[in-house]
């Protein structure tokens, strides 16, 4: 039968079914598209985001086919002439490529020093439109900005842009303005030689822009030059430096589209709970199309047709919404939604007809998913059957066993060993999904022993319930699955947050032992200490220990972001720094090359074990270290590196720092140390001086604004599946209206039949709280130990945060409570005799 | 016992319909009437209007000298829980609950002890003859025995009064007659009245007087 053949009979058995219940078709509707809207609205910010930084990055480069590229140290500009005069480089533009810091701000700038006249053939768009401004941009203390740091500084020709250097402030002239569309991010461009003077990076570059020559192969020009280049420099193609960007914010990306998606596979349970107990209640009317003639295969195309339609009405909604969803992101919480990782980048809102297409297709498919099982049952039940009373139950019976839901969750958790692939642990979220289907399908026959074991009681409306709740487990069990699914994810997700959060508390306490942390500059790579500074800083009266760590980047690979490189001093007598050590750690005998301890992340990035030994890029020359101690490490993402200081200046003779940790005397404080402080170094403007008690304040701040848009994707999620517990008891009334009707007549008040449903209400939010708190627990451990160990490499101390997993056991039981009176509110109302009377 | 004193009742909508033009009744204890009528006669209306389901427009219920008007739905229900039992003629057995569950709600509404609500119930089983069902499923029973537990449910309380909606209308003639004489039987035994309202001339005739009620009036049925 045709599609257009089948509405008819659409409209003449789910149509009345549908205007009967409007409000449940709504929920239904309104669940599928509260899922695709998150959906979308998640994905377009991110693609949007990484869409802009990705070309942020890509116009640096401009017209170049390879870019060298070294570590934030630098390499030496002697290399620049070697590079130029390969045969097959056309053009080549050396660059400085620096973070700095913005004076009297919290801040940063990326400044581009460039030699306008190499420029000019390989990066035009990053020069000023007037002959005249290049001209100017060769002064010592002039800059030229793109618009968004214009605007974002609210600077114009011939104001005055201030940087922090070292600990001083330089102030730079604005002499001209980049073309609109030269570049979307926040850029300073200056003449190489008076940023490399201004900056304090003489002798120094960070990158070479190469333009081939026509026909040239850049595969093999990349392999050339690699040879005569040192260990540290790289060669890579702009694209590939773009892919290595996008690497930043990929695990974070790809777990917020996984969140947005929760939302989508509620409502995908939303549909199945709604439309099962509706084919229920339809039953009769559905069998009386069989015994008219229907055939099995008509019913079930209707049926799935019905889900269908939900889907196609949801998803155009929820299309719709999430594109507004995503311009309001993107206007209120920038691209990273908070999270920080996009920097000042504010990126425009980029609409992908393919990604609305698939979200709009996901919808339906869920939609139909949801509906297919319910349409199955509904189809192969013989008719004679169906009419009889009391078959809803029986309808179920295939619920009945837990085999294929414990054989999905064994799958499940076998899957979640599986590793990563491409860095991203597409097999832990398949090994969540296949968990919570298989719990789903595991819930009716749990609700069946749970149940059963319901205390008896006197009071008659609570053994009413009970023995309703008795009776009728399976269904209690589908219309819970919207509610299981997303309440188990928030617990999930509340103890995977807690876990991370407690464990956080206690690595700040570990890593922040000082009393005072002194920066040059707070963000950016631009503020250091010099060692005449150090001394100064260490002469403050009341200090009584200074720390000093000097950081720098280093790239182990072309493909991979950069490492961070600390180079701190050991405390007297000790043989390790105190870092957060996780396992075992190695004392290096005198024939092994010098300790080094990474973190975790580091080790998981170079696929290193204790006893490893690695080449590590110092001073453009590789040196090889061996691995004493892998340590735990929250604050840099791309992973970490910590030598001995010692060993540092000995290889690179670069005795600055970029910080200090204080410790103080016992009778010294800290307020009147840092005012101190601020006097002994000229430049104070720049200084950043932090109490740990601050600086924990800040992180814990940085985290809970991070997760801020995670809660608010599951608070979405459990407010669909609220949206399931209210249709599923909606559903349940309505079936049950004559059987209210009987009770009121024989003698039961509404006040009782209200306590008989709230005491209902309350027995399957219970179970709904205890099987979402078991299930969420088991989803943590895939969360905690696969899914956020092979997206961010960080591991964390399992915690269960009672006070939340209370507060939130107690608001679903609450909202069961109430919602399975509302939905009963008819129940006390004076139809329901009518229901009764309607025989008479 | 319970006295109807002209009672009327109309339905709205475009064209109002009177249903029930001042009907008077009384009913004693002992009594066993049975009302006939047509479909649409106004016999459903009349027997809610008894239980307090529904209000007349004009006229007076007065059970046991308590003006059912003067009561409010709480009262109402505490009345019919105390006082009336209900037999349908679609039985309406909750279908979760066994046999005897169904039969003893009654009682475990009105907070009858557990002991004491499990002996009556048992007793009232016997009495109507499916002591053996106690612990069945309304879905296991014949037609028969699911109206006998029906009986059960209604009478278990010893109610004053029992309003019997067509209680045969779903057996056969073999199984209406055994029920009727249950219904009866129970009755007298409980020193109950009972009001039955039915198309069967067969189930009228088991009681003592038969009404009709035709055209909103009620009148006594001729011999």
């Amino acid at each position: 039968m045709t599609l257009l053949r089948m509405f008819p009979v659409l409209h003449a058995t789910s149509g009345s079914a549908w205007s009967d219940h409007p409000g449940r078709l709504a929920l239904t509707v309104l669940g599928i598209a509260f899922g695709v809207a998150l959906g979308v609205a998640v994905h377009l910010i991110n693609s949007s985001a990484a869409g802009e930084f990705s070309m942020a990055v890509r116009s640096l480069a401009g017209e170049a086919d390879l870019v060298v590229r070294g570590p934030r140290s630098g390499f030496p500009d002697a290399l620049y002439p070697n590079v130029a005069k390969l045969p097959g480089i056309l053009a080549a533009s050396p660059a400085i490529e620096l973070d700095a810091q913005l004076a009297g701000r919290r801040d940063t700038i990326k400044v581009l020093g460039l030699d306008p006249f190499r420029a000019a053939r390989v990066q035009p768009h990053l020069l000023a439109e007037s002959r005249d401004a290049t001209f100017d941009l060769l002064e010592s203390d002039a800059v030229v900005l793109s618009r968004a740091a214009a605007d974002a500084l609210r600077l114009n020709v011939n104001d005055v842009l201030r940087l922090q250097a070292g600990s001083d402030v330089i102030a730079l002239r604005v002499v001209a303005l980049l073309p609109a569309g030269a570049t979307p991010q926040r850029l300073a461009v200056m003449d190489i030689a008076a940023a490399q003077w201004r900056l304090g990076r003489v002798g120094e570059l960070h990158r070479i822009d190469l333009k081939l020559r026509p026909g040239t192969d850049a595969r093999a020009a990349a392999r050339e030059l690699q040879s005569i280049l040192p260990p540290a420099v790289l060669v890579a193609t702009p694209q590939a430096e773009a892919e290595r960007s996008a690497a930043l914010t990929r695990a974070y990306r790809t777990n917020l589209d996984m969140l947005a998606l929760v939302a989508l596979f509620t409502g995908a349970f939303l549909v199945f709970s709604t439309q099962f107990l509706a084919l229920l209640r339809r039953r009769p009317q559905l069998a009386l199309m069989r015994v008219l003639g229907a055939t099995r295969a008509r019913l079930l195309r209707l049926l799935v047709l019905e889900g269908a339609l939900v889907g196609i009405a949801g998803s155009a909604i929820g299309v719709a919404a999430g594109c507004a969803l995503a311009r309001f992101g993107i206007e209120r919480l920038a691209g990273d939604l908070g999270a920080g990782y996009f920097g000042a980048l504010a990126p425009a809102l980029t609409i992908d007809p393919l990604a609305l297409l698939i979200y709009f297709v996901l919808g339906i498919a869920f939609a139909v998913a949801g509906a297919a099982l319910p349409a199955l049952e509904a189809s192969r039940r013989p008719p004679a059957l169906a009419l009889k009373p009391g078959d809803q139950e029986e309808a179920l019976r295939r619920l009945h066993t837990a085999l294929p839901g414990t054989a999905l969750i064994a799958m499940g958790l076998a899957l979640s060993q599986a590793p990563p692939i491409g860095d991203i642990p597409i097999a832990g979220y398949f090994a969540v999904a296949l968990v919570l289907v298989g719990a789903i399908l595991v819930a009716p026959r749990c609700a069946e022993l749970v149940l059963s074991r319901l205390p008896s009681t006197r009071y008659a409306p609570a053994a009413l319930a009970a023995a309703q709740l008795q009776a009728t487990p399976r269904q209690v069990a589908v219309s819970l699955a919207a509610i299981l699914a997303s309440f188990s994810l928030m617990v999930s997700m509340l103890i995977m947050v807690g876990s991370f959060r407690v464990s956080l508390t206690t690595w700040l306490d570990q890593m922040l032992p000082a009393d005072l942390y002194v920066r040059a500059g707070r963000v950016g790579e631009t503020g250091y200490f010099t060692p005449e500074e150090q001394t100064r800083i260490a002469a403050v009266p009341g200090v009584r220990e200074v720390v000093y760590v000097r950081s720098q980047n280093v790239f182990m690979r072309a493909d991979r972001p950069a490492l961070s490189l600390l180079a701190r001093a050991l405390p007297p007598h000790a043989v390790r720094p105190p870092l957060s050590f996780q396992g075992a750690q190695l004392e290096p005998l005198p024939q092994d090359p010098p300790p080094a301890w990474i973190s975790e992340i580091a080790a998981d990035l170079l696929g290193t074990q204790i006893g490893s030994h690695i080449e590590l890029p110092i001073g453009s020359r590789l040196h090889s270290f061996i691995v004493a101690g892998i340590w735990r490490d929250y604050a840099r993402q791309n992973g970490a590196i910590v030598i001995d200081r010692a060993r540092y200046i000995a290889l690179t003779s670069d005795e600055r720092v970029n910080e200090a940790a204080l410790f103080l005397n016992a009778d010294s404080e800290a307020e009147g140390i840092g005012r101190r402080l601020r006097e002994a170094l000229p430049g104070a403007a720049g200084l950043e001086i932090t109490s740990r008690r601050e600086l924990k304040k800040i992180s814990l701040e940085v985290f809970d604004r991070t997760f801020a848009v995670t809660y608010a994707l599951e608070i979405a999620a459990v407010v669909i599946g609220l949206f399931g517990v209210s249709a599923g008891f909606s559903a349940q009334a309505l079936a049950r209206r004559r059987e209210f009707g009987v009770l009121r007549h024989i003698g039961m008040t509404r006040r009782q039949v209200g306590a008989m449903l709230a005491c209902e209400g309350f027995a399957v939010g219970g179970f709904g709280v205890i099987a979402g708190v078991g299930l969420g627990w088991v989803i943590s451990l895939i969360l905690i130990h696969v899914i956020n160990r092979q997206s961010f490499h960080w591991s964390m101390d399992l915690h269960l945060p009672w006070q939340p997993l209370t507060a939130l056991a107690l608001v679903l039981l609450a909202a069961s409570s109430i919602t399975a009176l509302v939905s009963g509110r008819r129940a006390m109302s004076d139809e329901v005799t009518r229901a009764v009377r309607e025989d008479w | 016992m319970l006295t109807l004193t002209r009672v009327t009742k109309s339905y709205g909508g475009i064209r109002p319909r009177q249903v029930l033009c001042g009907i008077s009744l009384a009913v004693a204890r002992g009594d066993f009437i049975a009302i006939m009528g047509e479909s649409g006669a106004g016999k459903s209306t009349l027997l809610n209007i008894i239980a307090g389901l529904d209000t007349a427009d004009a006229g007076a219920v007065l059970f046991d000298g308590v003006d059912l008007a003067a009561l409010d739905d709480n009262a109402r229900t505490l009345l019919r829980r105390d006082s009336i039992g209900f037999v349908f003629q679609a039985f309406h057995l909750l279908p979760h609950l066994t046999v005897a569950q169904n039969v003893r709600l009654p009682l475990d509404l009105g907070g009858v002890a557990r002991g004491e609500a499990a002996a009556r119930t048992r007793l009232m089983l016997d009495a109507v003859g499916i002591g053996s069902l106690a612990d069945a499923y309304p879905r296991t029973l014949s037609g028969g025995e699911t109206q006998r537990a029906s009986i059960a449910r209604a009478l278990v309380h010893e109610p004053d009064l029992l309003l019997a909606d067509e209680p045969t209308g779903n057996l056969d003639s073999e199984s209406a007659a055994q029920v009727l004489a249950v219904l009866r039987e129970q009755v007298e035994r409980h020193a109950a009245a009972a009001v039955l309202v039915t198309h069967s001339h067969a189930a009228a005739r088991s009681a003592q007087r038969v009404y009709v009620l035709s055209a909103g009036k009620l009148e006594i049925a001729p011999e």
